[in-house]
């Protein structure tokens, strides 16, 4: 063989060149290192971030889901509540005077001034407090107490007389007390409570009137400012229910259709290039433009209500239909064009090629580009400022009409919230709850397509 | 794929039916924006209204600022306008005009209450005691120095005066998209230019320009809220920033007040007259629309009962300096006359 002849020259060559293939690789591994160290960096680097962001949210707003309530005991006194009795239903002949006389009644009942019932219930748990005037003491218990009270006189007007142990809400300055969110070494004058009012909470903390709960308020109350405690999400929770339903319902057949009819059967032609480039250009238009068309079309043209969930979702199923497109596309374009022949070749018209074999396989994309589409709008903040959802709504809308306010939103408003300590914590708190419906979604896109895509 | 066919089908009925019922229901809730140091007050009496009327659904606050919120206000007459405008000032002669152009013509105001205005800095800074001329000199962009108007040559707050502390002069001040700034110029920048002097024989525009042109250097005009200004403290703890006296009194944990022509503000100061810095709050309420929207002429009511917006009441206790009560009664026999301003 050539080699078993080969001369002491072409052996040195030989020798030469797999140095020089050694030395090459050695480079080139030295380049592979470098690139994946890079790249780890990268990871690490973006993963540190979002750790931050994280550990920050969750070091600020895990306290907020901690309330304090103070345990009363409730005497509805005859004397101070003195109203005539309930009227019954079987008093009046129609429906109609029946609703009147209850309204009028609960009128009547609204005006007592339920504060002394509140005041009392506390004296009585704190015979110390002798000398406390009523506003030190009401400073304690959140202002809707008196509300909760009446509430509960209003639905069993039989109470009267009765003594009954009601939990109610700790105010948001008692709760910085108790939680430490005002510096507890600050002076009188720095206080936002009076020397007894504090000394006070904290007896009440001791013998256990006042005690820690796991703040369901957040969660199963609407916003407030008159009770800043007992602030909550739902309004906003189901405002945003209500623009991601509308954002569903409308973007996702209007998107999917669109991107359907351009892929497979718009002619290829000037106009569909300008149409193609338009709708990566509406992708890449900041939010906040289609803000001002929303007011300017939705609310001034077609007279839509202000603050209303239908026009937030109107305005973000633009924002998102752009997205739904162009992912839709991009499936239908990934379709082997096996599959397209096999159809036509069986005799399937274009229609019952596209809607029977290709729309299933690309199922999993489209769906995936849809929750992904969807999660964007649900952050979205900026459009919703203009169209008038920055309102502040002490009430959960039942109708994508009535006036709402969006998650985000909440968060927005709630840090421009003058209580600086009850409210960056009760901030981060809706952060948390935004996140996590953020990851549900996204968690719920990675678990579809992983299921759809195996069974295709 | 019908399915889809029928689901697009009925999506667009769905959005037709949306418009129509959108036109044929008529607005049952009161729908209120404007001014941003209102808003905490508006939107507590909001609560406490539908608490106390069940009948009516909670109004819903919006905010905007003065400016803002009148100009929604003036946008026409319909349920897609809103119903009250809340302001930090009284409405100007051209925000009027543009009111009557819109066919809003029964335009009633509402004067509840005092706010005043306060300069405070981070709580672990230096004391500040300053009257409205030193104010002025810091903030000009063009001073009175020796008889000539010079570019502001000031740079700590005792080069302005050696009373004020050693500290470089850094001021958070409204921007003009809110009711503040305005009082906060007439009250004070315009107040201390007029005590600290002029050149003489300049004219007049002129002189307007110096008293109310900001130096760009060390004034940053704010037109979010207060927790911007707040933030903006935070982050340079040698800033003087304009608050409302309700916002300070919730962060007196944070913030220290300054005094101005010797006078604390508080709302007893206030109340008495004697701290210079305040200003009356309003509502304009859209006469057109009482009977329209059902609520509105007892939400103002409300509004201006004793227990709310009176001495003790629940506004009180947000911050609200109240005014007297026979102002009051004036106030609602006015608007219960509908007589439109």
């Amino acid at each position: 063989m050539a080699t078993d002849i080969a001369s002491p020259a072409s052996r040195s060559a030989s020798s030469e060149r797999t140095r020089a293939i050694r030395a090459g690789l050695v480079r080139r591994h030295a380049t592979e290192q470098i690139f994946r160290g890079l790249g780890i960096a990268a990871i690490a680097v973006a993963l540190g971030f979002v750790a931050i962001l994280f550990i920050d949210v969750f070091r600020k707003g895990i306290p907020a889901f901690v309330q304090s309530n103070v345990h009363l005991s409730v005497f509805f006194d005859p004397e101070l509540i003195d109203v005539d009795p309930a009227p019954a239903r079987d008093q009046f002949p129609s429906d109609a005077e029946y609703t009147a006389a209850s309204l009028k009644w609960q009128r009547s009942v609204a005006l007592l001034n339920w504060n002394t019932i509140v005041e009392a219930s506390l004296r009585k748990a704190a015979p110390e407090a002798g000398d406390m005037t009523a506003r030190e003491i009401l400073s304690i218990p959140e202002t809707d107490a008196r509300h909760e009270i009446r509430e509960m006189f209003v639905a069993n007007p039989s109470l009267l007389g009765q003594t009954v142990d009601v939990d109610v809400l700790a105010s948001a300055n008692a709760q910085n007390w108790i939680k430490g969110n005002i510096d507890r070494s600050l002076g009188d004058k720095q206080q936002q409570l009076s020397a007894p009012a504090r000394a006070l909470i904290d007896t009440f903390v001791e013998n256990g009137t006042i005690s820690n709960g796991f703040a369901w308020s957040i969660l199963t109350n609407v916003d407030s400012r008159s009770a800043p405690a007992s602030a909550g999400l739902l309004g906003a929770f189901v405002g945003t229910l209500w623009m991601m339903l509308i954002v569903v319902v409308l973007a996702v057949p209007i998107g999917v259709a669109a991107a359907i009819y351009l892929e497979e059967f718009a002619p290829k032609s000037r106009l569909t290039d300008l149409i193609e480039v338009n709708i990566n250009n509406l992708a890449a238009v900041p939010s906040i433009v289609f803000g001002l068309l929303g007011a300017a079309v939705f609310i001034n043209w077609f007279h839509l209500p202000i603050s209303a969930p239908l026009v937030g979702g109107l305005v973000l199923t633009l924002l998102t239909l752009p997205t739904i497109i162009i992912a839709t596309r991009g499936a239908l374009l990934g379709v082997s064009p096996a599959l397209r022949q096999a159809a036509l070749g069986m005799g399937a018209s274009k229609t019952q090629m596209v809607f029977h074999h290709v729309l299933p396989v690309t199922f999993p994309s489209i769906l995936t580009a849809t929750i992904l589409g969807v999660a964007h709008a649900l952050g979205e903040t900026a459009p919703l400022l203009l169209i008038g959802m920055k309102a502040f709504v002490a009430s959960v809308p039942a109708t994508p009409l009535d006036q709402a306010a969006a998650l985000p939103v909440q968060i927005y408003l709630w840090q421009g919230n003058e209580n600086r300590n009850f409210f960056e914590p009760r901030t981060a708190a809706a952060i948390m709850v935004l996140l996590g419906v953020m990851i549900l979604l996204n968690g719920a896109a990675i678990y579809l397509r992983s299921r759809l895509e195996k069974r295709a | 794929m019908k399915t889809a066919l029928f689901a697009s089908a009925a999506v667009i009925a769905l959005a037709a039916f949306g418009t129509t019922a959108a036109f044929a229901q008529s607005r049952d809730t009161i729908q209120i924006a404007g001014s941003s140091t209102v808003l905490p007050f508006a939107s507590i009496v909001a609560e406490e209204f539908s608490a106390s009327f069940p009948e009516f659904k909670t109004p819903v606050v919006g905010s905007g600022g003065t400016g803002g919120g009148l100009k929604q206000f003036c946008e026409g007459v319909g349920e897609n306008t809103i119903d009250i405008a809340n302001a930090s000032r009284q409405i100007k002669d051209a925000e009027r005009e543009a009111c009557t152009a819109a066919g809003v013509t029964d335009i009633r105001e509402i004067q509840f209450g005092f706010d005043g205005i306060v300069f405070a800095s981070a709580a672990s800074g230096p004391d500040f005691a300053l009257t409205p001329a030193q104010v002025y000199k810091a903030i000009a962009a063009k001073v009175n120095v020796d008889g000539q108007l010079v570019d502001n040559p000031y740079k700590t707050w005792n080069e302005v005066d050696a009373s004020l502390p050693n500290q470089p002069i850094a001021l958070a001040v409204p921007a003009s998209n809110h009711g503040t700034r305005e009082v906060f110029q007439e009250k004070v920048v315009s107040a201390g230019c007029e005590e600290a002097g002029l050149p003489e024989g300049i004219s007049e525009d002129d002189a307007e320009a110096a008293c109310t042109t900001y130096r760009q250097d060390v004034v940053v005009e704010i037109s979010g809220d207060y927790t911007e200004t707040l933030a903006r403290l935070n982050s340079d703890p040698n800033t003087v920033g304009v608050f409302g006296l309700s916002f300070y009194e919730q962060n007196t944990d944070t913030l220290k007040v300054a005094t101005v022509d010797g006078v604390v503000p508080s709302k007893e100061s206030v109340a008495a007259g004697e701290y210079p810095v305040s200003r009356p709050l309003f509502f304009y309420v859209k006469g057109q629309h009482i009977g329209v929207i059902p609520g509105i002429e007892e939400y103002v009511q409300f509004f201006l009962s004793e227990g709310i917006s009176g001495e003790g009441g629940a506004l009180e206790a947000a911050g609200l300096i109240p005014q007297p009560a026979d102002k009051t009664a004036e106030v609602l026999a006015a608007f219960e006359a509908g007589a439109a301003q």
